[in-house]
Protein backbone atom coordinates (compact mmCIF):
# COMPACT_ATOMS: atom_id res chain seq x y z
CA UNK A 1 0.00 0.00 0.00
CA UNK A 2 1.38 3.40 -0.92
CA UNK A 3 1.32 6.25 1.59
CA UNK A 4 -1.25 7.96 -0.60
CA UNK A 5 -3.53 4.95 -0.22
CA UNK A 6 -2.78 4.75 3.49
CA UNK A 7 -4.34 8.17 4.12
CA UNK A 8 -7.69 8.29 5.79
CA UNK A 9 -10.29 8.35 3.06
CA UNK A 10 -12.09 11.45 4.29
CA UNK A 11 -13.48 12.15 0.83
CA UNK A 12 -13.84 15.42 -0.97
CA UNK A 13 -16.49 16.77 1.45
CA UNK A 14 -13.94 17.70 4.11
CA UNK A 15 -11.66 19.30 1.53
CA UNK A 16 -14.56 21.34 0.19
CA UNK A 17 -15.46 22.58 3.68
CA UNK A 18 -11.83 23.61 4.34
CA UNK A 19 -11.71 25.29 0.91
CA UNK A 20 -14.85 27.32 1.70
CA UNK A 21 -13.39 28.27 5.12
CA UNK A 22 -10.18 29.42 3.41
CA UNK A 23 -12.17 31.54 0.95
CA UNK A 24 -14.08 33.10 3.85
CA UNK A 25 -10.85 33.81 5.77
CA UNK A 26 -9.29 35.34 2.64
CA UNK A 27 -12.40 37.53 2.26
CA UNK A 28 -12.03 38.60 5.93
CA UNK A 29 -8.49 39.77 5.16
CA UNK A 30 -9.86 41.96 2.35
CA UNK A 31 -12.53 43.35 4.69
CA UNK A 32 -9.85 44.16 7.31
CA UNK A 33 -7.95 46.09 4.62
CA UNK A 34 -10.87 48.54 4.38
CA UNK A 35 -11.33 48.99 8.16
CA UNK A 36 -10.60 52.41 9.61
CA UNK A 37 -7.83 51.25 11.95
CA UNK A 38 -4.09 51.88 12.34
CA UNK A 39 -1.58 50.00 10.17
CA UNK A 40 -0.25 48.05 13.18
CA UNK A 41 -3.78 46.94 14.16
CA UNK A 42 -4.46 45.99 10.55
CA UNK A 43 -1.20 44.03 10.41
CA UNK A 44 -2.00 42.15 13.63
CA UNK A 45 -5.51 41.19 12.49
CA UNK A 46 -4.39 40.14 9.01
CA UNK A 47 -1.52 38.10 10.45
CA UNK A 48 -3.84 36.24 12.82
CA UNK A 49 -6.17 35.39 9.91
CA UNK A 50 -3.20 34.33 7.72
CA UNK A 51 -1.89 32.04 10.49
CA UNK A 52 -5.31 30.40 10.82
CA UNK A 53 -5.43 29.97 7.02
CA UNK A 54 -1.95 28.45 7.00
CA UNK A 55 -2.89 26.12 9.87
CA UNK A 56 -5.95 24.84 8.00
CA UNK A 57 -3.93 24.34 4.81
CA UNK A 58 -1.17 22.49 6.68
CA UNK A 59 -3.52 20.24 8.65
CA UNK A 60 -6.05 19.35 5.97
CA UNK A 61 -4.62 20.11 2.53
CA UNK A 62 -1.11 18.92 3.39
CA UNK A 63 -2.42 16.16 5.71
CA UNK A 64 -0.29 17.03 8.74
CA UNK A 65 -3.27 16.04 10.93
CA UNK A 66 -2.58 12.42 9.97
CA UNK A 67 0.99 12.22 11.29
CA UNK A 68 1.58 13.53 14.80
CA UNK A 69 5.37 13.13 14.77
CA UNK A 70 5.80 14.91 11.44
CA UNK A 71 3.37 17.63 12.55
CA UNK A 72 5.44 18.49 15.64
CA UNK A 73 8.67 18.30 13.65
CA UNK A 74 7.44 20.67 10.94
CA UNK A 75 5.68 23.10 13.27
CA UNK A 76 8.48 23.07 15.89
CA UNK A 77 11.23 23.58 13.34
CA UNK A 78 9.36 26.30 11.45
CA UNK A 79 8.38 28.21 14.60
CA UNK A 80 11.99 28.06 15.83
CA UNK A 81 13.20 29.52 12.51
CA UNK A 82 10.53 32.24 12.55
CA UNK A 83 11.32 33.17 16.15
CA UNK A 84 15.02 33.27 15.28
CA UNK A 85 14.28 35.76 12.51
CA UNK A 86 12.62 38.08 15.02
CA UNK A 87 16.05 38.79 16.53
CA UNK A 88 16.49 41.13 13.57
CA UNK A 89 13.80 43.48 14.91
CA UNK A 90 15.93 44.54 17.87
CA UNK A 91 18.92 45.00 15.59
CA UNK A 92 16.90 47.05 13.09
CA UNK A 93 15.61 49.21 15.95
CA UNK A 94 19.20 49.73 17.16
CA UNK A 95 20.35 50.74 13.67
CA UNK A 96 17.55 53.27 13.25
CA UNK A 97 17.21 54.66 16.76
CA UNK A 98 20.57 53.97 18.37
CA UNK A 99 20.80 51.88 21.51
CA UNK A 100 19.06 53.82 24.29
CA UNK A 101 19.47 50.94 26.78
CA UNK A 102 23.26 51.15 26.37
CA UNK A 103 23.49 54.82 27.38
CA UNK B 1 20.79 -2.59 25.17
CA UNK B 2 19.11 -1.20 22.06
CA UNK B 3 18.56 -3.15 18.86
CA UNK B 4 21.22 -1.04 17.17
CA UNK B 5 23.70 -2.02 19.91
CA UNK B 6 22.69 -5.65 19.52
CA UNK B 7 23.28 -5.32 15.78
CA UNK B 8 26.78 -4.04 16.37
CA UNK B 9 27.51 -7.06 18.54
CA UNK B 10 26.02 -9.41 15.91
CA UNK B 11 23.09 -10.40 18.10
CA UNK B 12 20.31 -9.55 15.63
CA UNK B 13 19.77 -10.92 12.16
CA UNK B 14 20.76 -9.08 8.99
CA UNK B 15 17.09 -8.64 7.96
CA UNK B 16 16.22 -7.02 11.32
CA UNK B 17 19.25 -4.79 10.94
CA UNK B 18 18.06 -3.72 7.48
CA UNK B 19 14.62 -2.95 8.89
CA UNK B 20 16.21 -0.73 11.54
CA UNK B 21 18.41 1.04 9.01
CA UNK B 22 15.60 1.61 6.48
CA UNK B 23 12.79 2.58 8.87
CA UNK B 24 11.48 5.88 7.49
CA UNK B 25 11.57 8.95 9.72
CA UNK B 26 8.11 9.65 11.20
CA UNK B 27 6.85 6.75 9.03
CA UNK B 28 7.14 9.08 6.04
CA UNK B 29 8.75 7.79 2.81
CA UNK B 30 12.09 9.37 1.93
CA UNK B 31 10.77 11.30 -1.10
CA UNK B 32 7.93 12.83 0.92
CA UNK B 33 10.28 13.66 3.79
CA UNK B 34 12.63 15.35 1.32
CA UNK B 35 9.72 17.51 0.12
CA UNK B 36 8.86 18.44 3.72
CA UNK B 37 12.48 19.42 4.39
CA UNK B 38 12.46 21.53 1.21
CA UNK B 39 9.22 23.18 2.35
CA UNK B 40 10.71 23.99 5.76
CA UNK B 41 13.81 25.47 4.11
CA UNK B 42 11.69 27.45 1.66
CA UNK B 43 9.53 28.71 4.53
CA UNK B 44 12.70 30.20 6.01
CA UNK B 45 13.47 31.84 2.65
CA UNK B 46 10.05 33.48 2.34
CA UNK B 47 9.93 34.33 6.04
CA UNK B 48 13.33 36.01 5.69
CA UNK B 49 12.05 38.09 2.75
CA UNK B 50 8.81 39.04 4.51
CA UNK B 51 10.52 39.88 7.82
CA UNK B 52 13.07 42.03 5.94
CA UNK B 53 10.14 43.70 4.17
CA UNK B 54 8.59 44.32 7.62
CA UNK B 55 11.82 45.95 8.92
CA UNK B 56 12.11 48.23 5.89
CA UNK B 57 8.42 49.13 5.76
CA UNK B 58 8.33 49.96 9.49
CA UNK B 59 11.42 52.15 9.42
CA UNK B 60 10.81 53.94 6.10
CA UNK B 61 8.85 57.18 6.50
CA UNK B 62 6.05 57.92 4.02
CA UNK B 63 5.78 54.35 2.79
CA UNK B 64 3.80 54.41 -0.49
CA UNK B 65 0.34 52.88 -0.80
CA UNK B 66 -0.04 52.58 -4.58
CA UNK B 67 -2.79 49.97 -4.85
CA UNK B 68 -6.26 51.36 -5.60
CA UNK B 69 -8.14 48.17 -6.43
CA UNK B 70 -8.24 44.70 -4.89
CA UNK B 71 -10.03 43.10 -7.83
CA UNK B 72 -6.93 41.59 -9.46
CA UNK B 73 -5.35 40.32 -6.25
CA UNK B 74 -8.72 38.94 -5.05
CA UNK B 75 -9.11 37.08 -8.35
CA UNK B 76 -5.53 35.75 -8.10
CA UNK B 77 -6.21 34.56 -4.54
CA UNK B 78 -9.43 32.83 -5.61
CA UNK B 79 -7.65 31.09 -8.49
CA UNK B 80 -4.77 29.88 -6.32
CA UNK B 81 -7.08 28.60 -3.55
CA UNK B 82 -9.23 26.84 -6.15
CA UNK B 83 -6.11 25.28 -7.67
CA UNK B 84 -5.35 23.74 -4.27
CA UNK B 85 -8.81 22.16 -4.27
CA UNK B 86 -8.36 20.77 -7.80
CA UNK B 87 -4.96 19.40 -6.72
CA UNK B 88 -6.62 17.63 -3.78
CA UNK B 89 -9.18 16.07 -6.13
CA UNK B 90 -6.31 14.99 -8.39
CA UNK B 91 -4.52 13.33 -5.44
CA UNK B 92 -7.73 11.55 -4.40
CA UNK B 93 -8.25 10.32 -7.96
CA UNK B 94 -4.67 9.02 -8.00
CA UNK B 95 -5.26 7.21 -4.69
CA UNK B 96 -8.25 5.47 -6.22
CA UNK B 97 -6.15 4.46 -9.21
CA UNK B 98 -8.13 6.67 -11.60
CA UNK B 99 -5.20 7.65 -13.85
CA UNK B 100 -7.12 9.69 -16.41
CA UNK B 101 -9.09 11.47 -13.67
CA UNK B 102 -5.92 12.27 -11.72
CA UNK B 103 -4.19 13.55 -14.86
CA UNK B 104 -7.22 15.67 -15.76
CA UNK B 105 -7.36 17.35 -12.31
CA UNK B 106 -3.60 17.86 -12.19
CA UNK B 107 -3.81 19.45 -15.66
CA UNK B 108 -6.65 21.73 -14.47
CA UNK B 109 -4.43 22.72 -11.51
CA UNK B 110 -1.60 23.55 -13.93
CA UNK B 111 -3.96 25.63 -16.09
CA UNK B 112 -5.09 27.57 -13.00
CA UNK B 113 -1.41 28.09 -12.14
CA UNK B 114 -0.80 29.50 -15.63
CA UNK B 115 -3.85 31.76 -15.26
CA UNK B 116 -2.49 33.02 -11.93
CA UNK B 117 0.89 33.74 -13.54
CA UNK B 118 -0.74 35.59 -16.46
CA UNK B 119 -2.76 37.80 -14.08
CA UNK B 120 0.40 38.41 -12.06
CA UNK B 121 2.38 39.41 -15.15
CA UNK B 122 -0.47 41.64 -16.32
CA UNK B 123 -0.35 43.43 -12.97
CA UNK B 124 3.43 43.77 -13.23
CA UNK B 125 3.13 45.22 -16.75
CA UNK B 126 0.62 47.77 -15.49
CA UNK B 127 2.99 48.85 -12.72
CA UNK B 128 5.98 48.97 -15.07
CA UNK B 129 3.92 51.10 -17.48
CA UNK B 130 3.38 53.55 -14.61
CA UNK B 131 7.16 53.80 -14.15
CA UNK B 132 7.81 51.24 -11.40
CA UNK B 133 10.93 49.14 -11.86
CA UNK B 134 13.20 47.17 -9.55
CA UNK B 135 15.16 50.35 -8.77
CA UNK B 136 12.61 53.12 -9.39
CA UNK B 137 9.27 53.87 -7.82
CA UNK B 138 7.08 56.76 -9.05
CA UNK B 139 5.11 56.79 -5.76
CA UNK B 140 8.02 57.38 -3.37
CA UNK B 141 10.84 55.31 -1.97
CA UNK B 142 12.36 52.90 -4.54
CA UNK B 143 12.56 50.32 -1.74
CA UNK B 144 8.85 49.66 -2.28
CA UNK B 145 9.34 48.54 -5.90
CA UNK B 146 12.46 46.56 -5.05
CA UNK B 147 10.65 44.63 -2.33
CA UNK B 148 7.40 44.26 -4.25
CA UNK B 149 9.02 42.82 -7.39
CA UNK B 150 11.44 40.67 -5.36
CA UNK B 151 8.85 39.06 -3.10
CA UNK B 152 6.11 38.62 -5.70
CA UNK B 153 8.76 37.58 -8.24
CA UNK B 154 10.06 34.88 -5.91
CA UNK B 155 6.52 33.62 -5.44
CA UNK B 156 5.83 33.75 -9.18
CA UNK B 157 9.01 31.75 -9.75
CA UNK B 158 7.66 29.10 -7.38
CA UNK B 159 4.29 29.05 -9.17
CA UNK B 160 6.02 28.69 -12.56
CA UNK B 161 8.22 25.87 -11.23
CA UNK B 162 5.12 24.24 -9.77
CA UNK B 163 3.30 24.35 -13.10
CA UNK B 164 6.26 22.67 -14.83
CA UNK B 165 6.42 20.04 -12.05
CA UNK B 166 2.66 19.39 -12.26
CA UNK B 167 2.81 18.85 -16.02
CA UNK B 168 5.92 16.64 -15.84
CA UNK B 169 4.66 14.50 -12.94
CA UNK B 170 1.14 14.30 -14.41
CA UNK B 171 2.44 13.02 -17.75
CA UNK B 172 4.78 10.51 -16.12
CA UNK B 173 2.01 9.33 -13.78
CA UNK B 174 -0.30 8.73 -16.70
CA UNK B 175 2.50 6.94 -18.51
CA UNK B 176 2.99 4.62 -15.52
CA UNK B 177 6.44 5.83 -14.55
CA UNK B 178 5.25 7.64 -11.39
CA UNK B 179 2.71 6.54 -8.79
CA UNK B 180 0.08 8.20 -6.59
CA UNK B 181 2.73 9.15 -4.01
CA UNK B 182 4.50 11.31 -6.59
CA UNK B 183 1.26 13.14 -7.35
CA UNK B 184 0.75 13.67 -3.62
CA UNK B 185 4.30 14.97 -3.11
CA UNK B 186 3.87 17.45 -5.99
CA UNK B 187 0.58 18.44 -4.39
CA UNK B 188 2.42 19.19 -1.13
CA UNK B 189 4.61 21.67 -3.00
CA UNK B 190 1.59 23.24 -4.69
CA UNK B 191 -0.25 23.70 -1.38
CA UNK B 192 2.89 25.31 0.04
CA UNK B 193 2.91 27.86 -2.80
CA UNK B 194 -0.74 28.58 -1.95
CA UNK B 195 0.14 28.89 1.76
CA UNK B 196 2.88 31.44 1.07
CA UNK B 197 0.41 33.53 -0.95
CA UNK B 198 -1.81 33.75 2.17
CA UNK B 199 0.96 35.82 3.80
CA UNK B 200 2.10 37.74 0.69
CA UNK B 201 -1.40 39.13 -0.01
CA UNK B 202 -2.00 40.89 3.34
CA UNK B 203 1.59 42.04 3.86
CA UNK B 204 2.53 43.17 0.36
CA UNK B 205 -0.83 44.11 -1.16
CA UNK B 206 -3.52 44.83 1.43
CA UNK B 207 -1.32 46.84 3.82
CA UNK B 208 -0.36 49.03 0.84
CA UNK B 209 -3.90 49.75 -0.27
CA UNK B 210 -4.74 53.44 -0.67
CA UNK B 211 -7.98 54.44 1.02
Amino acid sequence: MTTAEAHKDSGIAQDLIVYVFLLILAAIQFVIAYQDISTSQMFERMLVVAIIEAGLALLFFMHLNENRGLRWFVVGFTVAVLLGLQYGWTDAHRLVNGVPWAK
Amino acid sequence: MSQADLSIHGLVSRSTENEIMTAPTFSVPAKKMAMWLFIIADTATFAGCLVAYGFIRTYTPNWPRPFHSITNVALMTFILLTSSLTMLIGVQSARKGDKSGAFRWVAITAVLGVLFAVLHLREWMGMIAEGATLFHNPWGTPLFSSLFFSITGLHLLHVSGGVVALIAVGIRYQGGRYNADDIEITGLYWHFVDLVWMFVVPLVYLLNLSH
